[in-house]
């Protein structure tokens, strides 16, 4: 378990006002505050940077650190990167032209990209705090409170459960190829490119009807100890009201950069 | 006490190469968890030894290590002469053969004849020659008739025989086997020890299933907390009734007959 656990679990254990704080406050705050980000326009780098403090204060707070949270942030870059293309076909002034295929990239274009790159940036890293310093059966519980739908709620919580258990299966197959990859004198081992990417795909065969064999005998035990599709949590702390008003002083920043920006 | 079979097999050993030479090997896991402690073990060409001792002592860690799945933080592995490095990795696999204990994890091909193949493929061996292998792989477990069955549809018995082939058909002259026995039937699992039995390899077997290992091997290493605790002739080991308590164990004359 624990290698693997290792890298896919994302809370982390600290002591901090940001830990303790309520999941039901957290998750909302975090949910409004990013819609928020996302209503910055194009250009405005005030703003971004007015939203972009508290989350440096949260990671300060959390005791996680800002590098921490800054590389957790990273994961997101690569859908991200998906925006890039707006630089070539937004309309306006030319900046440079792209040599051989010649495209080229307009001043609004730019700033369009970079402002997306920003909120993005910001957006995540928010989710980021979040889920670093919420476990999850914290934040199934909240999301079961604001009446997310039970079968959405499980949803995420078995495919959190899971993806440990069948990555860790995954990773015993691996093991299990490589200790049969050997090389002898006289031959050149490993095969040809095609026969190794069909092992490869055999294997991601196999991995699937495994997972669905897996998921009808997790899903006959369950049904057997009575599951009837709604998570049982052992019990129900109250609301801590302090936590709804820090809560609520997050989201009424986020939303007065914005209407000051527009009003200014 | 501890004399006996371990000298005789030391003095053997140090004559040709072991097979196997594990000099003060330490391993801990990527979360901190001390795995192996300084765990020295050699092994004579030809021999079968059992590794025993409970949940933890580091059977398994020690088993992956032998071939290089995982790698140690210090010590050696020594596989006939040749020291376990990340170039020789590949060449040492094709002297220890390792077999999984849930065959599952072992098979990842549609059928058994593919599955089987897969060892001496890699190695790019000559067509003829891993058609020749595999097959004999196969019958020699007696599943040659399954050859073109899909892995799913073989019982727990049946794909520990293909997964046991999956080895052999690659030729290594050792077998490293972790908890071949757990959940067969006591018929496969008779078969299989017979199978174990008759090869004529050097075998290293990790285990809880002590009637096997007074079956099967005659020399016992004991680990517990990652250090050998005990090196001796099977026999002694298994009547000291003390010693396998103090370390989890029970005589295999103990297991399942409360009412005898």
């Amino acid at each position: 378990m624990s290698a693997f656990a290792a890298v896919v679990e994302r809370y982390e254990e600290r002591d901090s006002p940001l830990h303790r704080a309520d999941a039901r406050a957290k998750v909302p705050a975090a949910f409004v505050y990013i819609l928020a980000i996302t209503a910055t326009r194009e250009g405005d780098w005030g703003v971004l940077a007015l939203l972009a403090l508290p989350v440096f204060a949260g990671a300060l707070v959390s005791r996680l650190g800002v590098w921490f949270v800054v590389r957790r942030t990273f994961l997101a870059l690569p859908f991200v990167m998906a925006a890039v293309p707006l630089i070539f076909t937004r309309d306006g002034a030319t900046v440079f032209t792209l040599p051989l295929v010649g495209w080229t990239a307009s001043d609004e274009g730019i700033v369009a990209v970079a402002t997306i790159l920003a909120r993005s940036w910001i957006a995540v890293g928010v989710a980021a705090l979040l889920v670093s310093t919420t476990t999850i059966v914290e934040i199934l519980r909240a999301l079961r409170a604001f009446r997310v739908p039970r079968l959405l709620v499980a949803t995420i919580f078995f495919a959190y459960r899971y993806f440990f258990v069948i990555g860790e299966e995954a990773l015993r197959m691996l093991r299990a190829r490589d200790s049969r990859s050997a090389a002898v004198p006289g031959h050149r081992a490993g095969g040809s490119l095609r026969w190794r990417a069909q092992v490869a795909g055999h294997m991601v065969g196999s991995l699937f009807v495994r997972s669905l064999e897996r998921s009808e005998r997790v899903f006959a035990a369950m049904q057997s100890r009575g599951y009837q599709g709604e998570p049982r949590f052992l019990d129900h702390p109250a609301f801590p009201s302090m936590h709804g008003v820090a809560a609520a002083a997050v989201v009424a920043y986020g939303v007065a950069v914005q209407l000051g920006a527009r009003l200014a | 006490m501890t004399a006996g079979l371990r000298d005789d097999a030391a003095s053997a050993a140090a004559e040709v190469s072991p097979a196997l030479a594990v000099t003060d090997l330490r391993f801990a896991y990527p979360d901190g968890t001390p795995s192996l402690r300084g765990l020295s073990l050699d092994v004579a060409a030809g021999e079968k030894v059992a590794l025993i001792g409970p949940n933890g002592a580091g059977k398994s860690t020690l088993l992956l290590n032998l071939n290089g799945i995982l790698r140690a933080q210090s010590g050696s592995v020594r596989v006939f002469g040749e020291t376990l490095t990340e170039d020789s990795l590949r060449s040492v696999r094709a002297q220890v053969g390792l077999l999984f204990s849930n065959p599952d994890d072992q098979l990842f091909s549609p059928t058994v004849m593919d599955d089987v193949a897969y060892g001496p493929l890699h190695m790019g061996l000559p067509r003829e020659e891993v058609i020749a292998r595999s097959e004999e792989a196969l019958s020699s477990v007696g599943m040659l008739e399954f050859a073109d069955r899909p892995p799913h549809r073989l019982s727990l018995g049946q794909k520990k025989r293909v997964a046991i082939a999956t080895v052999l058909s690659m030729g290594t002259p050792i077998l490293a086997l972790d908890e071949p026995t757990a959940n067969l039937d006591p018929m496969s699992r008779r078969d299989l020890i017979g199978l174990l039995d008759r090869l004529p390899l050097t075998i290293l077997v990790a285990t809880h299933d002590l009637a096997m290992v007074a079956d099967l091997a005659p020399r016992s290493v004991l680990l517990d907390g990652g250090q050998v605790v005990a090196d001796r002739a099977t026999r002694e080991v298994l009547n000291d009734a003390a010693l396998l308590g103090a370390h989890g164990l029970e005589p295999p004359s103990a297991h399942g007959h409360p009412h005898a």
